[in-house]
């Protein structure tokens, strides 16, 4: 499906990544937003509430940002597209309906504009230490798509990608921008709508009285009634079987859980985006995401300036986790260095797949500000000597 | 080649909207990379207010100045937060009614103007001084082709005032070539408003 | 009634007939988890009387719980029926109502659910008057985790968490909806089943924020530990204690530990709703340019 022109501001602009967002929502056809204003993300909401009515989406600014994620949640179930944006806090704040999302299998997009922390932290700079926190952050077990955006570019792209995958896959999708992305202001190339591939949303087309909510064919993910359409459906966060009614019981956990976990996983070839630059040959393997990817190719360029064979692997997917390639490379280099705004995050999970199989390194940045490309090249230094 | 400018003033002078003009005239209007930040938080607050425009042919990996090219000053709080970025032969600019530059270091290529004073005298609108100030630079460091500068204007500025606006440019950029606003002689201790 | 007295579910029971709202329950759920002679069943009745009464396409109607013993209401309506997470099924009834206006969205949920962790989200849709009926079933207790001390308890009364008495004035839910400006306010009891569906079938039809308060007999837990006898006794309590006074300042109708319990509407009147003020406002503002305008343009001419 193509996109809804009326959304598309087709044109090149010069916007910041909070705003590009914000179109990419628009483009892929985002019709409800709930959000409440929080640094470094509130451009973005207040560009959605000056284009929305021009559109015929529905803004509302709500008491908090558990409101703000329930009523997404609730507009996905009435038939909208929607989304809300918020940083670290208000994250935290909405991680136990992220969860609910998940356990409905809920479309719907959640951009958090990461900025430093743990707690209040700082407000206005940059930080990337909630990668974890969109894959583990709700309790119990589900699998979550989460994109990284490393330019207002990609902040648009990406941000489309996510409602598609949304629709695709029927699960929250998370947009990890940090601060510094959210806040640059750079080129931004939107497309003619006719360029931009819509998911549409994958709604039923049993007959009325024989629609089960969580019935599923091969692909895991079940097909979707909205409210109002005559099913007279039933969903709940319960643990539940094809009928949406709870079920207490583990032959009833067994068949759902495992299910709403898979139906990512077995997809990730589908889901998961890389970038890779000439990582088959290397050394060392340099693997970042966000703004820190950029950062991190001006040390790539001054190591390979001192001669090291250094490669490069960017995640554009950051959930699912490129298991099977970095696994791969790992028989293949001497070591990854990881470079992120936080002290280990992304560093644990490349360690993992890497399998004890090379070195791993982490060059980490407590947030605040990107790296020093100098440090960056001491820990590539490290890794070109590891055995 | 990889061009770091700044430029600051106090909040209400269009210092952002400077920065948008200049990174939008590099990027879309030129054939460049820019990308625009402006300082956000308590340091954005109050009277001191800045945006970095790096200007490239590459990609920009690195999204904040290391140190500067080229310093726009329009305050004297600015002037003096942002000059030890400047590299040691940067380029200096500043409005020599609002900026007092003391000493300036060996090396730095300084470029007084009276920004201010010909947005209100001769244009009649004081608000315009950030414009006349961007001609200048324009003229001055060839950082972004006139022509981008002149586009990027136009797209930026409130539809009512593109022409005002465009009249400032030129009389910021003509500035230059009247050599009203000539380098000061390196270590002289240029004075503000010295007439 | 038939015409003998002998109820309808008793005829319909002895002849094998259906329940007259059974099409409205889901059957294959039955039975339900509520003790006997809790009074949320009692609540759910009215609410289908109601829709009887009015011919209401149940199509177009949809309900949201939060967590709690009233919150599995949800999960017993044959309705599009959503059992969201505690505190919030008033956020979730938003954006489901706005991404849809069509629906009739009902909020059915407990004190606690509503008032104690989901207070802000009630105090602020009933501000913004969002077109959402909501029926609060107060028992003055946390029921489903076990007969906790609620934000509803009233002053001295005995919970598990307040072994000693309660010692904290509770809120009056009434008076809380209309200070926030919600359009429509009213209490009854579990008891009160005529003026109940009465109530029902009115906030049906009335755009805006329109709050119901069910006093309810918590059987099990805030009737055994207060010494307050079975649900048959506190049925008889309600009957001997309501005063019912339509149009009462809900300021003064306070609920005290043993005392009257003060009934009616108290408040009716006619607010924009959010979305209406909206439409209103940006219409003015946009004209043309507001993407809304001509769908609402086409619907006047209707
Ligand atoms: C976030 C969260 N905190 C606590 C609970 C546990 N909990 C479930 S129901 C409930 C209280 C229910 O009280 P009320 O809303 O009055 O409903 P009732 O059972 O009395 O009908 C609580 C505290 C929960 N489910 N979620
Ligand atoms: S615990 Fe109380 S509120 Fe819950 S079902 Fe039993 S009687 Fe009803
Ligand atoms: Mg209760």
């Amino acid at each position: 499906m193509k996109a809804d022109p009326v959304g598309v501001r087709t044109g090149t602009f010069y916007l910041d990544g909070d705003r590009a967002a914000a179109e990419g929502a628009i483009a892929a056809g985002c019709r409800f937003f709930a959000g409440y204003p929080i640094t470094p993300s509130t451009e973005c909401a207040e560009h959605i509430s000056e284009r929305f009515p021009e559109v015929g989406g529905i803004f509302i600014q709500m008491e908090d940002e558990i409101a703000s994620i329930t009523a997404i949640i609730g507009a996905a179930w009435g038939g909208a597209r929607s989304m809300t944006v918020t940083s670290g806090p208000g994250v935290s704040l909405m991680m136990e309906n992220i969860g609910l999302a998940a356990m409905l299998e809920t479309p719907c997009v959640v951009a958090n504009v990461q900025r430093g922390g743990p707690s209040t932290g700082l407000p206005t700079m940059v930080g990337q230490a909630d990668v974890m926190q969109a894959r583990w952050g709700s309790h119990g077990d589900y699998e979550i798509i989460a994109y990284s955006p490393q330019s207002p570019q990609e902040a648009f792209d990406f941000t489309v990608k996510a409602f598609n995958m949304a629709e695709k896959y029927r699960t929250p999708v998370m947009v990890l921008l940090d601060e510094c992305v959210g806040h640059m202001v750079e080129k931004v190339v939107i497309p003619p709508a006719d360029a931009i591939e819509v998911e549409p949303r994958r709604l039923t087309d049993a007959a009325k009285g024989e629609y089960l909510p969580y019935a599923y064919g091969d692909d895991l993910v079940p097909d979707m009634a909205e409210a109002g359409m005559g099913y007279r459906f039933h969903v709940t966060g319960l643990t539940h079987d094809e009928r949406g009614y709870p079920e207490m019981s583990v032959r009833c956990q067994d068949w759902l859980v495992p299910r709403l976990v898979a139906k990512i996983r077995q997809s990730a070839d589908d889901i998961v985006e890389f970038d890779e630059e000439n990582a088959d040959g290397a050394d060392v393997v340099v693997v970042s995401y966000g703004i820190s990817a950029r950062v991190s190719r001006m040390a790539i360029d001054l190591a390979r300036e001192e001669g090291i064979e250094v490669g490069f692997f960017r995640l554009r997917t950051i959930w699912p986790f490129p298991e099977k390639r970095i696994a791969e490379l790992a028989k293949k280099i001497k070591a990854f260095v990881v470079v992120e705004i936080n002290l280990g995050q992304i560093f644990y999970e490349v360690e993992r797949c890497a399998r004890g199989q090379c070195e791993t390194l982490l060059s980490p940045h407590a947030g605040g500000g990107v790296h020093d490309p100098e440090d960056i090249l001491k820990v590539i230094e490290k890794g070109a000597k590891a055995k | 080649m990889r061009r770091e400018i700044r430029i600051t003033g106090f909040g209400g002078q269009g210092v952002i909207l400077s920065g948008v003009i200049v990174g939008k005239a590099a990027s879309i209007y030129d054939e460049k990379n820019a990308t625009m930040s402006q300082s956000y938080g308590p340091e954005a607050r109050g009277s001191a207010c800045s945006t970095q425009i790096l200007v490239d042919d590459k990609e920009i990996l690195y999204p904040y100045i290391r140190e500067s090219d080229v310093l726009v000053a329009m305050s004297q709080e600015g002037y003096t937060k942002f000059l030890g970025e400047l590299k040691a032969d940067g380029v200096l600019i500043y409005d020599e009614d609002l900026v007092n530059p003391g000493e300036i270091k060996k090396g730095i290529k300084a470029y007084p103007i009276k920004a201010q004073r010909i947005a209100e005298t001769d244009l009649g609108r004081k608000i315009v001084t950030n414009i006349v100030i961007l001609g200048f630079m324009t003229a001055v460091t060839k950082a972004v082709p006139k022509e981008a500068m002149v586009e990027a204007i136009k797209t930026s500025v409130p539809k009512g005032t593109i022409e005002l606006n465009l009249k400032a440019f030129e009389r910021g950029y003509d500035a230059f070539r009247e050599g009203a606003g000539e380098q000061v002689e390196e270590g002289s201790g240029a004075r503000s408003g010295a007439e | 009634m038939s015409p003998k007295g002998i109820p309808e579910a008793v005829i319909a029971a002895v002849s094998g007939e259906e329940h007259p709202i059974a099409p409205f329950l889901r059957m294959d759920r039955m039975p339900h988890i509520w003790c006997s002679t809790c009074g949320i069943g009692t609540t759910v009745k009215a609410l289908a009387a109601a829709f009887e009464k009015l011919g209401t396409d149940l199509d177009k109607v949809a309900i949201v719980s939060g967590i709690g013993c009233t919150g599995r209401v949800a999960g017993y309506v044959r309705l599009d029926s959503f059992h969201t997470t505690h505190g919030r099924p008033i956020p979730f009834a938003t954006g489901l109502k706005l991404a849809n206006p069509e629906l009739d969205v009902i909020v059915f949920s407990g004190d606690g659910d509503l008032v104690a962790i989901g207070g802000n989200h009630f105090i602020h849709a009933a501000r913004r008057n969002m077109d959402i009926k909501v029926v609060c079933v107060n028992n003055f207790i946390y029921g489903m985790t076990g007969g906790q001390v609620a934000p509803t308890t009233p002053l001295t009364a005995l919970t598990s968490t307040t072994p000693y008495g309660n010692a904290e004035p509770p809120f009056n839910l009434c008076h809380l909806a209309a200070a926030c400006g919600a359009n429509y306010v009213a209490r009854w009891t579990a008891l009160h089943v005529r003026r109940l569906t009465k109530a029902f079938t009115e906030i049906l039809v009335k755009p805006g924020f329109c709050f119901v308060e069910i006093i309810t007999p918590c059987s099990t837990l805030y009737a055994r530990k207060n010494r307050l006898g079975t649900g048959l006794d506190i049925m008889k309590y309600y009957h001997d204690n309501t005063v019912i006074e339509h149009g009462a300042d809900p300021a003064e109708a306070d609920i005290v530990f043993g005392g009257p319990i003060i009934c009616g509407k108290f408040v009716e009147r006619d607010r924009p709703t959010w979305l209406e003020y909206q439409d209103q406002h940006l219409t003015e503002r946009l004209g043309e340019k507001y993407f809304r305008a001509k769908a609402l343009q086409e619907a006047c001419e209707r």
